[in-house]
């Protein structure tokens, strides 16, 4: 498969899964130029990390908008980075074994961090915060 | 990475592609942990936060800026040269034109992410 100096050939007619990937890759990667770059530019432009505490997430997150935001966010920009290690374990890890062991962490490590990042965004409630800090 | 092929542009902007996907991700996987915490409520995350008020996580904090918008202006070359034929044959001014738009978008968001240490006091 000849490169023409920009990503891998697309896989051929009929590839299945690995034809989705490449098309995936390239149309989370556009909505990923504006939905990441619009987070760093509101999260590290317009607000520093000086600002960023619990009250400040704790406000953003009273937004439906926000969480729904942070939650496309989320699955996006980890598919689209899983992806991006899936085809680097295929190109550098080539002796059976390890393969398995590099692609079932790579999953583990999917699942692990897709799982506890959507809680956090949907289980989050400041007021169970606020109860407890007025009654102390 | 670097030793397997000599080539031009397009093995730097491959291999820089690749490394600064691998840092993001690396970044995100960070992140996705360090916002899990809030929900241990605000004296656990905000006592979390000191890492990104210190000096060596505000110069990466810089540094994944500069991964991300390279990564998504090389994405944009890649995603030209993939779906239109006559970008291949440009595909070394495309590299520069994105090497550009990168110092032009990156320093001053550089200028304004580090403002409040550049303008302390």
């Amino acid at each position: 498969m000849l490169s023409r100096g920009g990503g891998r050939a697309r896989p051929a007619r009929g590839g299945g899964f690995e034809l989705y990937s490449w098309y995936f890759f390239r149309i989370s990667g556009l909505v990923l130029i504006f939905m990441a770059i619009f987070h760093v530019v509101v999260m590290h432009v317009v607000n520093t990390v000086d600002e960023i505490d619990f009250a400040f997430v704790a406000d953003r997150w009273n937004s439906p908008f926000w969480r729904v935001y942070d939650m496309l966010l989320l699955f996006f920009a980890m598919l689209h980075g899983v992806n991006g290690a899936r085809v680097s374990i295929d190109d550098y890890v080539h002796r059976a074994g390890w393969r398995i062991v590099a692609y079932s962490a790579l999953w583990l490590i999917t699942v692990l961090f897709l799982v506890i990042g959507a809680m956090a965004i949907v289980t989050f409630d400041p007021n169970a915060f606020d109860t407890v800090t007025a009654g102390s | 990475m670097l030793n397997i092929y000599r080539g031009r542009e397009g093995m730097i902007s491959w291999a820089l592609h690749r490394l600064t996907g691998l840092g993001v991700l690396l970044f995100l996987l960070i992140h996705i942990a360090d916002i899990y915490v809030i929900n241990y409520g605000p004296e656990a995350f905000d006592e979390l936060l000191f890492i990104y008020h210190n000096p060596f996580f505000r110069a990466m904090e810089v540094l994944l800026v500069a991964a991300l918008y390279y990564h998504g202006l090389n994405g944009l070359r890649i995603i030209a040269i993939d779906f239109w034929d006559r970008a291949v044959l440009y595909q070394r001014q495309l590299f520069w034109a994105v090497v550009i738009a990168f110092f032009v978008t990156f320093i001053p968001t550089a200028i304004l992410m580090l403002r409040p240490v550049l303008w302390a006091n």
